[in-house]
């Protein structure tokens, strides 16, 4: 546990906070960034439309347990370049995809698919939490997010359903389909899971159901 | 939500189940009222044999798009080989099916990028068919079908949880407003019970957008809220539309005993599990009672006999509705 401990603290290490208690340095922005964003994932340009009106983040549900979140701030930020601020902070990920700011954005700004992007663009360079890291290796062993264990297995069958579900859990090809189509988008590379290397996409093993 | 010629065509069409994840890994209670209801209900429902996870639209969207929609796509064709619209009991996977299905059909170029993907396993993504959620498909159906088809009206106050993907984003969803829709609390409303009004009532339940497994103590917070706001309300349980949702609520609330010394013993029940009550299975039928929250107290209403569950004293009205 204490191992584990250790490891998610220095996974953790590069994601920090955006408190930002220091001016911005004209010289330490990147004007490249929002425009590969722009460029990546049509919509983010709306960006350029906020009026700071701050209706996004007084709307915000995290922001009224955690001030330090603040959702038009992170865009902001974006908008102006700062590349490794954003990337590198670990509000990007408090974001739980309500909706609620983009559905009252009187300019449109698409402030949730902004989000999505910049976490993707986050993973890329390898900036991930562990424990979504975890979520994702279980799609690819199992083909569930959130795969069956001993508990709910007997509660299945005290339910009178079958001990697995009729998904991936129950049909080793099926996972054999999973399994090719995430090494064909070369997801497997992009968290760092090794089970599939030196398979040819065909040729992946079916694991046994755990 | 209007209701249409093509809704009434859809409603004898059988549906192919998508379980998703937590559903029938972690609430298979939710499964199997969902199997039990729609018989009842006289709706045909099949199996997605070899269906995975949607895959879920916080963590893989976040990491990958292509990725997220290629998996999605797969499900989408399994649905599509059997020729059934989709029917998900999640929000999760309703809005990583439903914008898959429109994105791909709507994009000429990205659904033939999922193609090229779809290929290395012989599928093909045609876009044929309709991605359906649990409580939009019954309220297309009416919820005076689901009243007529309840034999045990419940006298219950309900906190209703929408969740956000089941009405959200508004533009893709179609389902009318975010900020104050009804037609989920009618549904709740056609099985007797009364949906009581309860302060930020739209508010995110926390669990959504991989928020639950980045910062769980912050998202513990805006569940701890809700389940406040909806004890101040005075409701006898929470009914949501969304597995996640569900675990939020459900093993949240013994979460937040942990974190931060808070009781609320409010019981969590998904629609199908109401609606199973109503239709006059007992809790354990509809594995109630292996939620990690229990409460006594609601589960005994249901011991009582069905005589009190009525209402007829209260409610003559329902009870009129089912002779």
């Amino acid at each position: 546990m204490k191992q584990k401990n250790k490891e998610y603290e220095k996974m953790n290490h590069c994601i920090r906070d955006i408190s930002m208690k220091h001016p911005i340095k004209t010289s330490e922005l990147d004007p490249t960034f929002f425009e590969e964003i722009k460029e990546e994932e049509p919509g983010t340009e709306k960006l350029l439309m906020c009026l700071n009106c701050k209706g996004c983040s007084s709307s915000c549900p995290v922001t009224g347990v955690e001030p330090a979140y603040n959702i038009k701030k992170l865009l902001r930020m974006t908008v102006l370049g700062m590349r490794d601020q954003v990337l590198n902070s670990k509000e990007l990920w408090y974001c739980t995809t309500c909706y609620r700011c983009q559905e009252r954005c009187p300019e449109g700004v698409e402030t949730v698919g902004t989000i999505l992007k910049l976490r993707s663009v986050a993973v890329k360079n390898g900036i991930m939490l562990p424990a979504h890291r975890k979520i994702a290796e279980y799609v690819m062993r199992t083909g569930h997010g959130v795969p069956i264990n001993e508990k709910n297995r007997i509660k299945r069958k005290e339910l009178g359903l079958g001990e697995l579900p009729e998904t991936v859990h129950t049909h080793p090809e099926a996972l054999s389909e999973v399994r090719t189509l995430l090494k064909a988008c070369e997801f497997d590379r992009l968290v760092g899971f090794k089970e599939f290397e030196g398979t040819g996409a065909k040729g992946l093993k079916t694991p046994s159901v755990t | 939500m209007k209701k249409d010629k093509e809704d009434e065509e859809d409603s004898k069409q059988p549906l192919s189940l998508f379980l998703g994840c937590i559903a029938p890994n972690r609430y298979p209670g939710i499964e199997l009222a969902t199997k039990k209801v729609m018989e009842r209900l006289g709706v045909a429902i099949q199996e997605l044999e070899g269906a995975s996870c949607c895959p879920a639209p916080g963590v893989f969207q976040s990491f990958d798009k292509k990725a997220w929609l290629t998996l999605a796509s797969r499900n989408l064709t399994l649905s599509e080989a059997k020729g059934t619209d989709l029917l998900t009991i999640c929000n999760g996977c309703y809005a990583t099916l439903a914008d898959t299905n429109q994105i791909l059909k709507s994009e000429p170029e990205t659904k033939a990028a999922v193609n090229e993907n779809l290929l290395t396993i012989g599928r093909e993504f045609k876009g044929t068919i309709k991605v359906r959620h649990i409580v939009e498909f019954l309220y297309a159906l009416s919820p005076q079908t689901v009243r007529e088809a309840v034999s045990r009206p419940l006298d219950l106050k309900v906190g209703v949880h929408y969740g956000c993907h089941l009405i959200k984003p508004t533009r893709e969803r179609k389902l009318g407003s975010a900020e104050t829709p009804t037609f989920f609390d009618e549904l709740v409303e056609a099985t007797g019970a009364k949906s009581i009004d309860y302060e930020d009532k739209m508010a995110c339940c926390g669990a959504g957008g991989g928020a639950r497994s980045a910062a769980q103590e912050m998202t513990l917070k805006l569940t701890e809220a809700k389940l406040r706001h909806m004890q101040q309300a005075g409701v006898d349980c929470i009914v949501d539309a969304c597995p996640f949702c569900h675990l939020q609520f459900d093993q949240g609330q013994a979460e937040i005993e942990e974190h931060f010394g808070t009781v609320f013993e409010i019981p969590v029940l998904h629609y199908s599990q109401l609606l199973g009550l109503a239709l006059g299975y007992s809790p354990k039928e509809l594995g109630i009672h292996f939620n990690r929250t229990q409460n006594s107290a609601f589960l005994k209403k249901f011991e009582q006999g069905s005589e009190q569950l009525l209402g007829r004293d209260k409610n003559p009205k329902l009870a009129a509705d089912e002779t």
